[in-house]
């Protein structure tokens, strides 16, 4: 197994469908001043500008072709355990997603409700191998990464339907998905808000090494989209992380699409992996909808990150199959564009390349779906029958420290009162 | 123990007998127990039987002579133990004993490291704890706030500076929305202790970028707490606390204050974050103010001695939440307030404490609450017009003046 990112890794696939249209080259070839960092690679040292207009660059690349350029040996890329383990996740994912729309349109769940079907490859290729105390930071779309890094599904969809068993009591809703317990430090609506956190949580791991000589290797995962990448908060994070050397992996899931804007329209390079190269950190295209790939890229950036030699930006090509959100229309994306995509589904594919290879069978996949709708539905009924929350909770987590309210004209704090909590008309 | 007649406005100047009887203990709630000099001084009952009672002057802190920084003061005199220090060394003094006794107390931001911090708050510390407990981070406001954020919420306990606090304004996404939510949105989970800290406030003709008052901008954030220093006391207090504090707490200090000079105790002291100071008791009237504009009440107040008023002055120090205990107790004795801030007309501190007042005391005022605030405009560069823009010692002696009609 290959220790750096080199071109061998069918990380692009053959470089030959790796585009629609033929490459522009510039004449000539850029000096090694750029990106050209320690144990940085680049796969090609052309760059390849793309046509404002040129669509949909895709190469449909199999999980099956992930083995056949692995020149190096027949083994497979997982074993049974590990390849019912991510089946397993991502149908949690899709599924889960799939019950919410439902019940958005049953009326279960309100607001603004951010659906990932069709990215689960890179929600599980990451997040599954991480530990429970290493961290991850995603944005709106957040259920999956929750899901996958160990919040119960119970859990979610409470939250999801604003009862007080939710992760966050019902405080959050779809957008704030938060878990102490497993380190999922949110959930956050305004995009780029995240990778900040995301930054600290790693500086807190390299401080507990370094200042407190605490043996700590976690790292922190920070997902983040396509939109997110043209957003000051992103090039600041990348110059903290690489500056710092923090162990934090910067995840794009480019999925092309935010809301309506498309990312070749919106982006002067839409090659995203370059960014890394110009704050000092390996930047990496690997394809999103195929997991295998993905877990072999974050195997390696995990790696990196928890011997300290710093950060990595990962750039996902993926898709969602859906709208942005429920209220989406979603009436811009090219039918052909989501035919492609649909057809690279990375469920479908891992199964495939299960049932090719002999890993499992059909009827342990079937008993693994089963499991799941069952998980699922059970998570409904459970969020259907949790209570809500009583106007008592209202002001109650809006301190850590309640004396933060003040204190009354009776020279009492406002919090000795117990009714305080719920509010008053005025204050 | 000295005497002296009270002339309060409108009384005759008729002499009386002393009355032992109306010897008034001091007040309980000072926040100071170092502070124990007071003198006490006996006022005359007028002849038209206005209840007067007595005078007590405290020797506070400084009175300065004139609007710019003193750095000379006339300190308390304690029993002589003590120590004499400026306001950004006890600010520092207060941040290096907290990092001392809690590891997981760091530093962040512009220049606060190898350059000891541009007011040289964090001087000296970046040699004794190492250039990662003391960061020295990129100029991106938005960012290291947030990374701030985000080891707060994983266990550190940062202190992030804004060079200006102007500077924050780029913060103001994580201010808003993380530093103040995220423990509400993640239904308490996680606790975000950090300490926001830098100087605002009018300066010495800064222009009109480095001469703001953010206060006002992050008053309506739910979720953090806002406090202002203008001693060496509780500027070294108050820090403390703030670190200490599970929540966020933003620590405004003024770039005019930090050459004050005070004797401070040797002892360890922290100072309530809640809570407000009495700088100076009186019957007449109650000014609140904070932060440098308490220098302009207090000379104000000398003045008003002067001719005949007793003004009570308190300084608020938490703008959020205010302490409405020591405020209400001050406009039930004396029904008359007056505020004066640096922030502007619109929307600042002093509009919120006057909508609080009216609300929670409206019975117990004889006038209408008044507010003194900063001119809404730019702070201009030139001098003069700077000078304008800020209130004046002279306009709060005449507006008191015109309340105690």
């Amino acid at each position: 197994m290959a220790t750096s990112f080199s071109a061998t890794l069918p990380l692009h696939g053959s470089q030959e469908n790796r585009l629609l249209l033929p490459p522009i080259r510039l004449a000539p070839p850029p000096s090694s001043f750029l990106g050209s960092t320690r144990s940085l690679t680049i796969p090609s040292s052309r760059s390849r500008l793309y046509h404002a207009h040129a669509a949909r660059r895709s190469p449909v690349v199999g999980v099956q072709e992930v083995v056949k350029d692995k020149k190096v040996t027949n083994s497979l890329l997982i074993t049974k355990e590990e390849g019912l383990e991510l089946y397993e996740d991502m149908i949690l994912g899709r599924s889960f997603e799939d019950m919410c729309a439902q019940m958005y349109y049953r009326g279960k769940m309100f607001g603004f409700v951010h659906l990932y079907n069709g990215q689960e490859a890179v929600s599980t290729g990451f997040i599954k191998l991480l530990t429970q105390s290493d961290s991850v930071v995603s944005t709106y779309r957040d259920h999956v990464h929750a899901l996958s890094k160990g919040v119960s599904a119970r859990a979610v969809m409470s939250e999801l339907f604003g009862k007080v068993t939710g992760c966050c009591r019902g405080q959050g809703g779809s957008m704030h998905m938060f878990s102490k317990e497993h380190n999922m430090l949110g959930g956050f609506a305004f995009i780029g808000e995240g990778i900040p956190v995301a930054t600290g949580a790693a500086f807190t791991s390299k401080y507990k090494r370094e200042v407190l000589k605490q043996s700590c290797e976690d790292v922190t995962v920070a997902f983040f989209g396509d939109g997110t990448c043209n957003n000051g908060q992103f090039y600041e994070c990348l110059n903290m992380a690489a500056l710092y050397k923090l162990p934090i992996i910067f995840v794009v899931e480019n999925n092309l699409w935010a809301i309506g804007m498309s990312h070749l329209r919106s982006t002067s390079d839409p090659e995203i992996w370059k960014k890394g190269p110009a704050f000092g950190m390996p930047g990496v295209h690997v394809d999103g909808m195929d997991v295998l790939k993905v877990r072999e890229v974050a195997k390696e950036a995990v790696t990196r990150a928890r011997r300290g030699e710093g950060p990595t930006l990962v750039e996902c090509e993926t898709y969602r199959f859906r709208g942005h959100s429920l209220a989406d229309p979603d009436e811009l994306r090219d039918a052909a564009e989501k035919a492609k995509y649909a057809a690279r589904d990375p469920i479908t594919a891992l199964k495939k390349y299960l049932m090719e290879n002999k890993l499992a069978n059909e009827g342990e996949l079937k008993m693994i779906e089963k499991k799941i709708d069952e998980l699922v539905e059970e998570a409904v009924e459970f969020a259907d029958a949790s209570p809500q929350p009583g106007r008592s909770q209202l002001l109650e987590n809006v301190f850590a420290d309640p004396k933060g309210f003040g204190i009354g004209p009776d020279g009492r704090y406002r919090c000795e009162d117990p009714k305080f909590t719920e509010g008053t008309a005025q204050v | 123990m000295a005497a002296r007649i009270h002339v309060g406005a409108g009384a005759a100047t008729a002499l009386s007998t002393f009355n032992s009887k109306k010897l008034v203990a001091p007040p309980s709630r000072t926040n100071l127990p170092a502070r124990s000099s007071k003198r006490y001084i006996v006022a005359a009952a007028g002849s038209d039987g206005s209840k007067k009672s007595l005078l007590r002057v405290r020797h506070s802190q400084k009175l300065i002579a004139n609007a710019a920084v003193a750095t000379k003061a006339e300190t308390s005199a304690t029993t002589g133990t003590g120590h004499e220090l400026l306001l950004f060394e006890a600010l520092q003094e207060g941040l290096e004993e907290e990092m001392d006794r809690d590891p997981h107390v760091c530093v962040m931001g512009e220049d606060v490291g190898h350059y000891g911090g541009s007011y040289k708050v964090t001087k000296g510390l970046a040699d004794k704890f190492g250039d990662l407990r003391v960061l020295d981070t990129p100029i991106c406001e938005n960012a290291f706030t947030g990374m701030g954020i985000g080891a707060a919420m994983t266990g550190l306990r940062p202190v992030i500076e804004g060079m200006n606090m102007g500077f924050l304004l780029l913060a103001f996404n994580q201010i808003s929305n993380n530093c103040g939510m995220l423990h509400y949105t993640s239904g308490g989970q996680f606790t975000i202790p950090v300490v926001i800290r830098g100087p605002g406030g009018v300066g010495r003709q800064l222009g009109a970028e480095h001469s703001q008052r953010l206060e006002s901008y992050f008053q309506s954030i739910p979720g953090i707490q806002m406090v202002a220093c203008s001693t060496p006391y509780n500027a070294k207090g108050l820090m403390k606390a703030a670190i200490r504090s599970e929540n966020p707490v933003i620590l405004f200090e003024h770039v005019l204050l930090y050459n004050l000079k005070e004797k401070i105790p040797d002892e360890e002291y922290i100072c309530n974050l809640e809570e407000a100071e009495m700088v100076r008791p009186g019957e007449h009237i109650t000014i609140l103010t904070y932060s440098r504009m308490r220098y302009h009440v207090m000379q104000a107040a000398k003045t008003l001695v002067n001719k005949g008023y007793d003004p009570e002055v308190i300084d608020i120090r938490s703008l959020k939440p205010f302490d409405l205990h020591t405020i209400g107790n001050s406009v039930k004795k004396t029904h008359r307030v007056l505020i004066v801030e640096e922030c502007m007309r619109t929307g600042g501190i002093g509009a919120s404490l006057t909508a609080a007042i009216n609300e929670n005391f409206h019975d117990y005022l004889d006038a209408p609450v008044m507010c003194l605030s900063s001119q809404d405009v730019p702070t201009p560069y030139a001098g003069t017009l700077e000078e304008w823009t800020v209130v004046q010692p002279a306009q709060i002696v005449t507006a008191v003046e015109q309340l105690c009609q």
